[in-house]
Order: C-alpha cells, then sequence, then structure tokens
C-alpha cells in the first residue's frame, strides 16, 4: 500500500523493504490442506456440534446412560450435568423482566467464559449453522463477481442489537429469539423441520447477489453480542509487524475486512478489533506468516519486547526495521 | 464556523436520522411479527408446570430438552409450520397423551423455570381441561363405554360416572363428567376414546370455562351468611365464612 507506485521495472517493495509477494495456492495437497487447516477444522466443528446434538435426541447417544448433549445451541445440558445456555438468548429474557432459574444463568455463564478465552466471535466461524449458508453465498458472489446492490454500515448491526433490547423490554418476549434465523434452523435440523429453511434462502440471497456478508456481517444482533465479548478475549491473531509487506491478500479473503488495519494491527501487536471471527482465513493465505493464532497475554508482551528492541537500537544508532522503512519511502 | 464543517454537520446529522429512522422502521415490523407470533394461538397443550401463556412464552428458551427428557416422546417443539408459537414444547393428545410421570422429568429438564419447579405432584398439573361432546359421546348416547373413566389417571375424582335416567323401565344411562378441579389435562381419555373423531378431548380451560363472578349466592348451600339456613357455628370447622359479603345485601335490608 505505502509504496505501491514504486519504479515499474523492479518488484514492489513492502514496507519492511521486502519485496511483495502474492499468495499463489500451493499445488501439492499438503499445501493446499495447509491453507485450507482451518477451514477444515470449521467446518468439522460446526458440523459435529450439529451431529452431536441430533445423535442424543434421536440415537441416544449417551454417556453414563446420560444424553451427551441434550437441548439445542439456545440451551443445553453436556453430559447430563453441565448446563449451557446462549449469553444472548439469556441476556433478552432477563429483558422481559423475567426472573429465570439459577442453572440456566450459570449455563450462559459458563458459554460467555468460554467465548470470552477463545474469541467472542469464535461461536460465529465456528459453532454457528448459518456460517455454512453465508460462506456458500460468499464463494458464489465471489465465482460470478457480484456487486452489491446496496450499502449498509457493518455498525448497524449494533443498532439492531440495542433495537433487540429495546424491543424484548416493550413486548415481553425475547425479541431475537423469536425471529433468529439461527435458532430456527439449529431447532428444525434437531425437533423436525418446518419451513424454516425458507428464511435461510432469504438470508442465501440476500448474501449472495444483494450484500456481502450481509447477514452475518452487517445484521446478525448476536455476532454484534459477540464483538464486543470478543473486543475483550484472549485468542487472537497475532500480527509479525516485521515480516508484513502489505499484500493485502488476508483482506481479500476476511469476512471481515475492516478488523485488518494493518497500521492498528502493526502498533498493538494483534488484531484487536471484535469483530473479528478467528475463523483463521487470513493465517491460511498469508504468504509471510504473519497472522497466526496465538494469546493476547503473550501477545502484547512480545509486542513490547519488539518495540523496546526498536527503541534501545535507535539510541544506539543502528538502523532498524522501521528506519529501513521510512529509508524506503 | 466554515462551510465545510457546516456541510460536515449536516451529514453527520442527516446520517444519524437516517439511521433512526431504519431503526424504527424496522422495529415497527419486527414488534408486529413478535405480537403474531407470540400471541397468534394462545391455547397450545402445554408440558405439565407450564407458566401462564404470557409468561411462558417469554420464559421459554425454546430450547427443547422437555421433549428430549419425555419418556414416551409426547412433547414436540413448534416449528415455523405449525399454528403454535414458534419453538415453544406443546402436545396433541389424540396421537401421544401425557402419561403423568410422577418425577416429571420435562419439568426438571426445564433450564428457564417456564416449566415451573413448584410443580411437586404431577397431579397439580393443569395441562388442558377435557372437555366431552355429550351428542357423541357413545356413554350419553346410551350405550355402556366409559372407557374415558377406567383410563383416566386420576379415576374416580377427574372424571366420574353418573346414573341418569333414561325413560320409564328403560335402563339407566352411566355419563361421564369431568370435575375441572382434578382434572390436569393429560389427554389419556382422548386418547383412549373409542369414537372415529374424541368425543372427549383436552382443550385449553380458557377455551370452555366460563367464571361466575363473585356476586351470585348460591343460597341452598350453607357457604354464605345471606342464606336462610344460615349456620355458622355448625361450619366453622370445614368451611371458611366469609366476612363480609359483597352481594346485593342492601335487597334485604329492608330499605327499597
Amino acid at each position: 500500500m505505502a509504496n505501491s507506485d514504486s519504479i515499474n521495472d523492479q518488484p514492489k517493495m513492502g514496507p519492511n523493504g521486502k519485496p511483495v509477494r502474492p499468495f499463489v495456492m500451493p499445488d501439492s495437497i499438503s499445501g493446499k490442506l495447509n491453507v485450507w487447516k482451518y477451514l477444515i477444522l470449521r467446518r468439522f466443528v460446526q458440523i459435529s456440534t450439529l451431529v452431536l446434538f441430533f445423535g442424543s435426541a434421536h440415537w441416544a447417544w449417551n454417556y453414563n446412560e446420560l444424553p451427551i448433549i441434550s437441548g439445542n445451541l439456545s440451551s443445553s445440558m453436556l453430559f447430563g450435568f453441565i448446563p449451557l445456555a446462549d449469553p444472548f438468548a439469556v441476556l433478552q429474557i432477563l429483558a422481559t423482566q423475567q426472573s429465570l432459574l439459577t442453572e440456566v444463568l450459570i449455563g450462559a455463564l459458563i458459554v460467555l467464559a468460554f467465548y470470552f478465552i477463545v474469541g467472542g466471535r469464535v461461536w460465529c466461524s465456528w459453532v454457528c449453522p448459518v456460517n455454512l449458508i453465508s460462506d456458500l453465498a460468499g464463494k458464489i458472489r465471489k465465482k460470478l463477481n457480484i456487486q452489491n446492490a446496496m450499502q449498509l454500515s457493518r455498525k448497524f448491526r449494533y443498532i439492531m442489537l440495542a433495537l433487540t433490547l429495546v424491543l424484548s423490554a416493550i413486548t415481553g418476549v425475547a425479541a431475537f429469539e423469536w425471529i433468529s434465523p439461527i435458532s430456527i434452523f439449529h431447532r428444525e435440523i434437531i425437533f423436525g423441520l418446518g419451513s424454516g429453511w425458507a428464511i435461510l434462502l432469504g438470508i442465501f440471497i440476500f448474501d449472495a447477489f444483494i450484500l456481502k456478508d450481509g447477514w452475518c456481517g452487517h445484521l446478525c444482533p448476536l455476532g454484534a453480542f459477540y464483538s464486543i465479548v470478543g473486543k475483550f478475549s484472549f485468542l487472537r491473531i497475532s500480527f509479525d509487524t516485521p515480516t508484513c509487506t502489505h499484500c493485502v491478500e488476508c483482506t481479500k479473503v476476511c469476512p471481515e475486512p475492516q478488523v485488518l488495519d494493518l497500521k492498528l494491527a502493526s502498533s498493538k501487536g494483534y488484531i484487536s478489533a471484535g469483530e473479528c471471527t478467528n475463523c483463521g482465513r487470513c493465517i491460511g493465505v498469508c504468504p509471510e506468516n504473519t497472522l497466526q493464532f496465538d494469546l493476547k497475554l503473550w501477545m502484547t508482551q512480545n509486542n513490547q519486547q519488539h518495540l523496546q528492541a526498536e527503541e534501545a537500537s535507535r539510541n544506539s544508532n543502528n538502523p532498524t526495521e522501521t528506519d529501513l522503512r521510512r529509508k524506503a519511502a | 464556523m466554515n462551510s465545510t464543517s457546516l456541510k460536515a454537520r449536516r451529514n453527520f446529522l442527516k446520517k444519524v436520522t437516517q439511521n433512526t429512522a431504519i431503526a424504527a422502521t424496522g422495529g415497527l415490523v419486527w414488534a408486529s411479527l413478535l405480537q403474531k407470533e407470540a400471541r397468534a394461538t394462545p391455547y397450545a397443550i402445554r408440558p405439565p408446570g407450564a407458566l401462564k401463556e404470557d409468561d411462558f412464552n417469554a420464559k421459554c428458551i425454546k430450547c427443547g430438552q422437555c421433549v428430549t427428557s419425555c419418556p414416551y416422546d409426547t412433547l414436540t417443539l413448534a416449528n415455523t409450520s405449525d399454528q403454535i408459537p414458534i419453538g415453544t414444547p406443546y402436545f396433541i393428545p389424540r396421537n401421544v397423551p401425557c402419561y403423568m410421570c410422577t418425577d416429571i422429568p420435562c419439568m426438571k429438564a426445564c433450564p428457564t423455570g417456564a416449566l415451573t419447579p413448584e410443580l411437586e405432584k404431577i397431579e397439580d398439573s393443569r395441562m388442558g381441561l377435557a372437555v366431552i361432546d355429550i351428542e357423541n359421546c357413545l356413554s350419553w348416547l346410551g350405550l355402556r363405554c366409559e372407557i374415558c373413566h377406567r383410563e383416566c389417571p386420576v379415576k374416580g375424582t377427574a372424571i366420574t360416572v353418573e346414573h341418569h335416567p333414561r325413560k320409564l323401565s328403560d335402563h339407566a344411562m352411566f355419563i361421564p363428567l369431568v370435575h375441572s378441579d382434578a382434572c390436569t389435562g393429560c389427554g389419556i381419555c382422548e386418547k383412549a376414546c373409542p369414537t372415529d373423531e374424541a368425543a372427549i378431548k383436552v382443550v385449553h380451560p380458557k377455551l370452555v370455562q366460563g367464571v361466575v363472578g363473585e356476586h351470585y349466592r348460591l343460597g341452598w348451600k350453607y357457604d354464605s351468611s345471606i342464606t336462610q339456613q344460615y349456620e355458622p357455628e355448625a361450619l366453622k370447622k370445614d368451611v371458611p365464612v366469609e366476612a363480609e359479603s359483597t352481594g346485593l345485601d342492601w335487597l334485604n335490608t329492608g330499605e327499597l
């Protein structure tokens, strides 16, 4: 980005003084698998979550004669004694001024703590079944090169989040839970199909032909809720500043490209926006291995060491990477 | 203030107004959807211990743990095609009734309390109320049936069989009667009814039950201070005597 108009014959140089290399899909199967590593893992987690719920409900999959996981993604019981609950659904019910049993409150706290550790929107890209639909829509959109038919701010989801809680308080029912395509889809897979697929078709058409990442990236209030959780969570995509050539291959594959603010990332040492879904797409395509999963605490520490080293070398008049970059510019 | 910053401010205000407008329009549509969905058919037959409809709809998290915990597969979750509020549990007694497990596993599985843990005995649950269609009930037609009475799990209390004279010199009829103070609405009678379409059906009490109102006095019962045979001393031990009658007492005060 910074040095995009350098001399024609020479290869483009990144801000770190290294040539910009585009991402090339490797020919070997093992190379491909390495790129798709997290994609494959995500699909495995998404589908096995569905299968586990379904198997416990219909094929009596059990552990010590207790169902492995009974219920659905709104609320469930793991191994017959660990309650789990969707914290956003619980929040909506509380907004209707209903009191709840401790069981579901504990469940919501357990789930909240889990996403607090692994990243808020890990829910979105690793668990939520609607992700399968929106990813498919995204793929088709890319293949057919479809342009957006409308514009909407990605911040609109926070309006949806506020609206959900206000409407819950006014109407006396959990406002998003009652129309949530996620809950409806998941419930109907486990407890019998109705016409919920029509809503999914709607999301697919909206995402594929009207607005890129329309549902997951602009509207879903649950995603907005987990974005707020994700702001504070520990597992992050670390950003190794010295290796990045600003080739922006990562932003091409990212479903939330606004989180890949490279300037902010290099100052923080990691992708700090809560809207990052920790899907790991960027890790696979990064030709320089700049992006990796890491824990926030370590990254902050590493980054501080990096900054300190830079400071020290500046004092001793040795050229640093940043100085080299400035010189190149 | 120069013109560019004025313009920027105007654009900002415009954007805020537009977003508020989108939120308000969307919110209104959304709210009407919720009203339609949650209030459309308030007469579903719910699992035992279900709170009254509005509270139940608010508290139920639609997880289906009651459904999976039911050993008889009685319960289903309403899907988008059903006429019942979406995602909430209900059952159709003619298909599978509630067999009234004494440990009430569905209520215990409920994580939110939409099926209230205050229900201690399954006999105290009120899932619905059995109602007899006396035009098509075999017993009421004069045949000997009384299957509902014999199948009833709160036998002898919820459904009793009464003698009913028919005509002189004919056999008496044995007719089943449902008593709402004991009927749990489990629907075993409806499942057992041998007619093509059940002549005894479990429905939401609100659909059939009337309310007498407080101003009526049953003068022939010893429970009211305005009956002529009022014997409060003799009855004090079983029947609570009303301290003050709210009825039309002034009719008897002689002021007319």
